[in-house]
């Protein structure tokens, strides 16, 4: 069995967001990057699996730039066997997918996060199962292989599912998945070095989306404050002033 | 040409998110000049179904089929495909909820469509075709351009006002004929959370952090929720120690909600705990130290001790409720 896990190459999540050129485009001067939260977990959940036996091989996929490369090399250095990265700059959900069907086609399983932190574009996943025509779970908090067959738990809106589907399946994985991520330790960060980093041009597909530009939110007005002995007067205030209460 | 809605339902029942869907469809559909279809899969009385006319609906396709309970992604979003294609809808609509995200991505596959999730508010304009949505984890806004001729959004709940909108509504049985073996998702096992006032559809938001110093001290935070009707949210730490329900856990990594009131107590408003909840409309924030990030986020505030603030509140409470 082989596993396909998706990394999108995200800014720190305690990065300032600003814009260059007239609010056109992200201010990527001093961003720290990272693998994206949720993919950083699947990628842990994938390492738990191939523990468990029964699989070949991890592999982990990124549309980028060659400045993704190092977010790759920590996806290696915490036990990804090889990575894949397609040489395009991504345009939207819809170009990234589009360019993954090129490699996606050999796993029984792969994994995408619910979003990236960035664009949240929540689209790959799903958009990448239909292209591949195969069965896809969202909102996933715990995958495992049982007798050939993939016992997953899924969140629905009011409740929690176990549900049961054969491979080949994309899971779209969600809080739960793995409890902490692994962090590379040395021997992972030198063996890393050695692992197998493909590269592969971009296919020609166009955006289906255009970013035309950014806003920051309105600044808020200042937080009214009110006395910790007198903590009622903010009820009052919320009930008469805001009329929320 | 029309604009078509997926409404879904709570055991027969529609909510005020599928409302607010249809009032938010039937703006688009104003703005192009069309009219709004929506489809409804699984068991719903006529009258139900016919409730959404109050909203702008002027037809809803209706589903049955037991099939569809198992939420099969691929199922389910060929069938939406299918009645797009039978409508030769332009503008397909889907919540930003768990179904919308699961099918929504699938769906532009099949339709050869653009998709833009979490969209929030009416679009900026309809020719062309642009919506906003927050990225940035909630930290800013962009505004996206959707160029295919036929369009997929979810849409984010409370992000637009119900209004009423009376239509002729009628009801046509439809039938997406997807074949059994496209159905493969067999569930094993279902856990409805009841009796408890779902994160997503909370007005009001009562949220405890480590400030709360244990899960012992929840006691007074759960009678304020059941005094407003709250639903209970925590920070992350909260939910990883295991002292509350990891559904609770709101920010990055956990749910984002959006209640016209969220109060945070001892919560020192790191920025991805503030990236699940600074949609919401006022948020009151109790605090012992002034400096905490929170208040910079807040609209009303108290600094000092959670437990001398609570059931000071629980008093206020109780007044404004009698
Ligand atoms: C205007 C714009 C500017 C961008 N600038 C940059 C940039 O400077 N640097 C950069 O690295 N990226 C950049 N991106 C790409 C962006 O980070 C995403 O990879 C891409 O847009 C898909 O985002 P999404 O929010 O639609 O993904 P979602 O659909 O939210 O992602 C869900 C999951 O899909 C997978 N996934 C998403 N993106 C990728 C990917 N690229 N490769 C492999 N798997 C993926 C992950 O598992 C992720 O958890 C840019 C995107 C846009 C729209
Ligand atoms: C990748 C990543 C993702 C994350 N995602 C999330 C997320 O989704 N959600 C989330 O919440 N966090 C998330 N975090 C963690 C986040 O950075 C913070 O660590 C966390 O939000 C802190 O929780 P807290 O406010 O409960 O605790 P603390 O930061 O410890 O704050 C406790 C506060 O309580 C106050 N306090 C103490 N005693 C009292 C008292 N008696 N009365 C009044 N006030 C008191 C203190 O002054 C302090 O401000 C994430 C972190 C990372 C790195």
């Amino acid at each position: 069995m082989k596993i396909l896990v998706l990394i999108s190459n995200v800014p720190d999540t305690t990065t300032k967001i600003r814009f260059t050129g007239d609010n056109k485009a992200f201010d990527t001067s001093g961003v720290q990057w990272i693998i994206n939260p949720w993919d950083e977990l699947a990628l842990t959940r994938a390492l738990e699996i191939k523990e468990a036996g029964g699989v070949e091989s991890i592999t982990v996929a990124n549309v980028g730039t060659a400045a993704t490369e190092p977010t790759l090399r920590k996806a290696l250095a915490v036990g990804a066997d090889d990575a894949i990265r397609i040489d395009a700059e991504p345009k939207d959900a819809f170009y990234v997918a589009s360019q993954l069907a090129q490699i996606a086609k050999d796993y029984d399983l792969i994994m995408s996060g619910i979003e990236s932190s960035d664009y949240n574009g929540a689209g790959v996943g799903g958009m990448l199962a239909a292209m591949l025509d195969i069965h896809s779970v969202s909102a996933v908090s715990g995958v495992s292989l049982e007798n050939g067959a993939f016992t997953v738990q899924r969140d629905i809106d009011g409740g929690n599912q176990k549900v049961s589907v054969s491979a080949p399946l994309l899971v779209v994985v969600q809080k739960g998945i793995a409890k902490d991520p692994r962090i590379p330790a040395m021997r992972g960060i030198m063996m890393a070095r050695k692992k197998p980093l493909n590269v592969i041009p971009a296919a020609a597909v166009e955006a289906r989306t255009e970013f035309l530009g950014y806003e920051m939110p309105e600044a808020k007005a200042a937080c009214k404050m009110v006395d910790e002995d007198n903590a009622k007067e903010l009820i009052r205030l919320l009930h008469e002033e805001a009329k929320v209460l | 040409m029309s604009v078509l809605v997926y409404t879904e339902n709570w055991e027969g029942k529609f909510k005020k998110l599928s409302y607010e869907l249809a009032s938010f469809a039937s703006a688009i559909a104003k703005e192009m000049g069309s009219t709004v279809t929506a489809l409804s899969i699984g068991h719903v009385a006529d009258d139900e179904l016919k409730s959404l006319g109050k909203y702008g609906v002027n037809k809803v396709l209706n589903v049955q089929d037991n099939r569809f309970e198992s939420l099969d992604n691929k199922a389910v979003a060929d069938a939406i495909a299918k009645a797009v294609a039978s409508e030769g809808a332009k503008v397909v609509i889907l919540a930003h909820n768990n179904e919308g995200k699961a099918f929504a991505p699938r769906l532009t596959v099949k339709l050869n469509a653009g998709l833009v999730t979490g969209v929030i508010g009416a679009p900026v304009s309809v020719e062309p075709f642009v919506v906003k949505k927050k990225v940035f984890t909630q930290k800013a806004f962009a505004k996206i351009q959707i160029k295919t001729d036929v369009k997929v959004l979810t849409f984010a709940q409370n992000s637009f006002d119900v209004v009423e909108n009376q239509v002729d509504t009628v009801i046509e049985a439809f039938d997406p004929q997807i074949g059994d073996d496209e159905f493969t998702t067999k569930v094993n096992e279902t856990n409805k959370i009841t009796g408890k006032i779902l994160l997503s559809d909370a007005e009001i938001v009562v949220s405890g952090g480590r400030g709360m110093k244990g899960p012992e001290n929840w006691a007074g935070l759960e009678e304020m929720g059941d005094l407003l009707g709250a639903g209970m949210a925590c920070s992350r730490p909260v939910s990883d120690d295991g002292w509350r329900p990891k559904e609770e856990h709101v920010g990055q990594t956990g749910k984002i909600i959006a209640p016209n009131l969220y109060f945070a107590f001892g919560i020192s408003g790191a920025i991805q705990h503030v990236a699940g909840v600074s949609s919401s409309k006022f948020i009151v924030a109790v605090n012992k130290d002034p400096e905490a990030p929170i208040f910079e986020f807040a609209d009303y505030g108290i600094v000092g001790d959670v437990f001398k603030v609570i059931p000071q509140f629980i008093e206020g409470i109780k007044e404004i409720k009698s």
